[in-house]
């Protein structure tokens, strides 16, 4: 029995995650029923989008800005080496709309709107919210996670434009106002190899960011159980997870769209 | 009106309910007593299809409340008005939203009358001038009010009230009492609350039943269980610390002595 131990030890460690992975596709597969179920609750939707959208944004544009200026500031070093300098205009372009943009306003947006849908989810389940709603004959997958899954899938793209945007005037500042590179060059630079579907591949990822950020926040939330030690757990949790889910699957995505 | 059949509960290795019988008659009210954790919230939770047993039935108007699929137990929840242990009110909804809630989910109103109904009824539960207020801004009596408010809302068959005194001091307490004997002269409803505070349970009940070990161990009026034989019963009613009811992880002075 001895030889047994280990697989017993590997199965014990792999049951609970899978047993997660397998609770959090049976939540989206409620919450697409429900997508397609009309009414649509428009007025939580947009309250929702609200919530991300504009409470995320000043972050948002803070961290785009600076990341675009470092970026411009450290390949302009880089390339000078081989002089290469007008180059950067191009990676800053590139780095921002492709990875970035997308990856960046997925972190901040798990960090702050993920954390608190779990939190907010969290509370209404131990304070019976929850059983609150059901008891109203109301779904609660379709009246809080619909309108949360919702707008994660459509503000991540639309911050994400604007992380794009907002980063690559950032590189420009620096290169053009700082390092002295000619500003004819640096837009000519970024144009000429800045195709549309970097642009759009960059979205498609921010779209898939924004979904799993709000199926897996409120999936903690929704499922948090022990008072206020269970709600602090559940928000931790759910940004730990987007996290690590934005990351690991930006390197399959990338891999896969960008062929 | 409502039978519940042989329920069993467990969660984990905590065998909650050990086959609970029970009915209710139409217009009956009913009180179910027991001490904290004999499984009191369960039970009341089963009857409106919050949770689900591991075996045993619960009939609603002749309808086996398991058997029902999502959209008909919605149908069927329409009956029901549920006021929680801590009220549960939505906290990001003014209070005549949270009073209005079943209306704004159910029935195409414009908000101006729901409005109107929901200060109706906060009228009918003591409360004027507060439909504008956050549930935050509310003590835990005018909140429990609320609560009452929004049960009644949808004009139910039947009242299920968790714990309907808890936390409150005793004139309020009194007061929350009085309030759900008029709903019932008023509304002709049937329901059933638990507690574990007498003095309401004497003066709300039409019948009280016992619950103890996962059984319900007595039924009848409150005359009859104040003359009840059965010394576990008398020991409740009475509030003894010694007596065949032993309290988990305390022991009692006596039995240091003995041992």
């Amino acid at each position: 029995m001895r030889i047994l131990r280990p697989i017993e030890v590997l199965g014990t460690l792999l049951k609970w995650p899978i047993e997660e992975l397998g609770r959090i596709i049976l939540l989206l597969s409620s919450v697409i029923k429900e997508l397609f179920t009309p009414p649509l609750n428009i007025k939580n939707t947009l309250k929702q989008m609200f919530e991300i959208g504009v409470s995320s944004l000043p972050v948002v544009v803070i961290t785009a800005v600076f990341t675009g200026m470092v970026l411009a500031l450290q390949s302009y070093t880089g390339f000078k080496r081989f002089g290469a300098e007008t180059l950067v205009g191009s990676v800053v372009a590139l780095s921002m709309t492709r990875e970035l943009g997308p990856v960046l306003t997925g972190l901040i947006v798990a960090g702050k709107a993920g954390a608190s849908m779990a939190a907010e989810l969290g509370t209404m389940r131990v304070t019976e919210q929850i059983d609150a709603l059901e008891t109203l004959a109301t779904n609660p997958v379709k009246y809080l996670i619909v309108p949360r899954f919702l707008s994660g899938i459509t503000m991540l793209p639309s911050l994400s434009v604007i992380a794009d945007i907002i980063g690559i005037a950032g590189g420009y500042f620096v290169s053009v106002y700082l390092l002295g590179a000619s500003s004819a060059v640096y837009m000519k630079r970024t144009w000429n190899y800045l195709e549309l579907e970097d642009i759009y591949n960059g979205l498609i990822k921010s779209c898939f960011f924004g979904g799993a950020i709000a199926l897996i926040s409120c999936y903690k939330g929704f499922y948090t159980s022990g008072g206020a030690e269970g709600v602090g757990k559940a928000t931790t949790g759910a940004v730990v997870l987007s996290c690590m889910t934005i990351l690991i699957s930006d390197y399959f995505l990338s891999a896969w769209l960008f062929k | 009106m409502i039978k519940i059949i042989d329920l069993n509960k467990s969660f984990g290795l905590n065998h909650v309910l050990r086959g609970v019988d029970l009915t209710v008659e139409r217009g009956e009210s009913m009180v179910v007593i027991g001490g904290s954790g004999s499984g009191k919230s369960v039970l009341i939770k089963h009857i409106i299809g919050l949770l689900r047993p591991d075996a045993g039935r619960v009939f609603v108007d002749g309808i086996d409340v398991f058997q029902l699929k999502e959209g008909e137990l919605n149908e069927l929840r329409r009956k029901f008005g549920m006021l929680f242990q801590g009220a549960a009110l939505f906290d990001s909804l003014s209070v005549w939203e949270n009073v209005g809630f079943g209306l704004m989910q159910h029935k195409k109103l414009s908000d101006k009358e729901i409005k109107e109904i929901a200060v109706e009824k906060l009228r009918m539960v003591g409360l004027v001038g507060v439909e504008d207020l956050m549930p935050s801004e509310l003590s835990g009596g005018m909140r429990k009010r609320v609560g009452l408010a929004r049960a009644i809302c949808m004009e139910p068959e039947i009242l299920l009230y968790d714990e309907p005194t808890t936390g409150l001091d005793p004139i309020m307490a009194d007061a929350i009492n009085d309030l759900i004997v008029d709903m019932k002269d008023k509304l002709n409803v049937t329901s059933v609350a638990i507690t574990h505070d007498m003095k309401s349970a004497y003066k709300i009940a039409d019948r009280i039943a016992m619950l103890y070990n996962g059984k319900i161990i007595e039924v009848g009026s409150p005359d009859e269980i104040r003359n009840s034989g059965n010394p576990i019963v008398q020991q409740f009613i009475t509030g003894s610390a010694s007596g065949p009811i032993t309290i988990e992880g305390v022991r009692h002075e006596g039995d240091f002595h003995r041992a």
